[in-house]
């Protein structure tokens, strides 16, 4: 049996340069995948290019929207062709609703939303030429749930989920398969950041008791890359620890 | 009929899996061809594959039938 076969495969992920974003591009890289990533980070993208020198790494932003099409088609000539796209990049600027400034919402609605579909709707118009193709959508638990302070990244995450279930639908006869990722609470820069006391309530809510790893969603994006998967489209697996039973 | 609209209608028998009596320049794709909107959109990216013409989602909008698709192709055609 050997449906995992992702070798040589051409793979566009945002944001793998460090946290889940990095551990997928790794367990890619490990499946002789052929990968094109993006970040902002420099220091970020140097230590990707070192220790993955056949990975094309690059630095980009998707505040710019309008460059999402012209990055799109230099993905496909580089690579010579899209397979897989996992759009794995998300930004936070948590507030307070009554408190969030109209940037603070519209910077984590363009990137985490708006980017997303741009990089779908260019995408897909690569895919439908070959009749196949595979993208991953990385959401959220609150996408789910909600979460105070994070009107604007919930409504992000939810958002993806619905956005993917249409695009799903819309290509599914294209052999192009939509899925999204909802991750919980992961080991990751991002999850750091919140505080000791919390994070022990946190804990206390996962039935598994534990944080998850950026691994336990390459698994995941594996499975939906893959031929594994080929009847699954417009799903969400979510990888919580129990934390949330969809 | 000219060269192009051989082709065009050619393109078209192909991947709608039409009669070609049936594609007159006065046929619509959805309404007389059982396009759907996806077929319109595949019709175009193999237009814009066989006659190296870019043609942008507006201008796609407007072509509507098989004549449509002749005059765009006749009037911005590189090859």
């Amino acid at each position: 049996m050997n449906l995992i076969n992702l070798k040589n495969k051409k793979i566009l992920i945002t944001g793998g340069t460090t946290g889940i974003g990095k551990s997928i591009l790794d367990s890619f890289y490990k499946l002789q995948a052929n990968i094109f990533t993006i970040g902002t980070n420099e220091e970020n993208l140097k230590l990707i290019k070192k220790e993955y020198p056949d990975i094309k790494a690059h630095n980009f932003n998707l505040k710019n929207k309008d460059k999402i099409q012209e990055l799109v088609k230099n993905v496909h000539t580089e690579l010579g062709g899209l397979d897989v796209v996992i759009n794995n990049a998300g930004i936070t600027k948590d507030n307070l609703a009554i408190r969030m400034s109209d940037e603070e919402w519209s910077n984590v609605i363009d990137v985490n939303l708006t980017a997303v579909f741009l990089i779908c709707k260019y995408s897909i118009k690569f895919m439908i030429k070959q009749n196949s193709g595979s993208i991953i959508n990385i959401s959220s638990i609150v996408g789910h749930t909600g979460n105070p302070g994070q009107a604007n990244y919930s409504s992000a995450k939810g958002g993806l989920i619905a956005m993917s279930k249409s695009l799903a639908k819309e290509y599914a006869k294209k052999n192009i398969r939509i899925n999204c990722i909802s991750p919980g609470f992961i080991d990751t820069k991002m999850t750091q950041v919140i505080n000791e006391e919390f994070k022990k309530k946190l804990i206390e809510n996962i039935p598994m008791a534990k944080l998850g790893t950026g691994n336990d969603i390459a698994n995941s994006a594996i499975f939906l890359a893959s031929d594994l998967s080929s009847y699954i489209t417009g799903e969400t697996i979510h990888v919580n620890g129990g934390m949330y039973m969809a | 009929m000219s060269d192009v609209a051989a082709k065009v209608k050619k393109i078209i028998i192909e991947h709608l899996g039409v009669d070609e009596a049936k594609v007159t320049d006065e046929a619509s794709f959805i309404d007389d061809l059982g396009a759907d909107s996806l077929d319109t959109v595949e019709l175009v990216m193999a237009f814009e594959e066989e006659f190296g013409a870019e043609i942008s989602d507006s201008e796609a909008e407007k072509i509507l039938t098989v004549g449509d698709a002749i005059r765009f192709i006749e009037n911005n055609s590189s090859k």
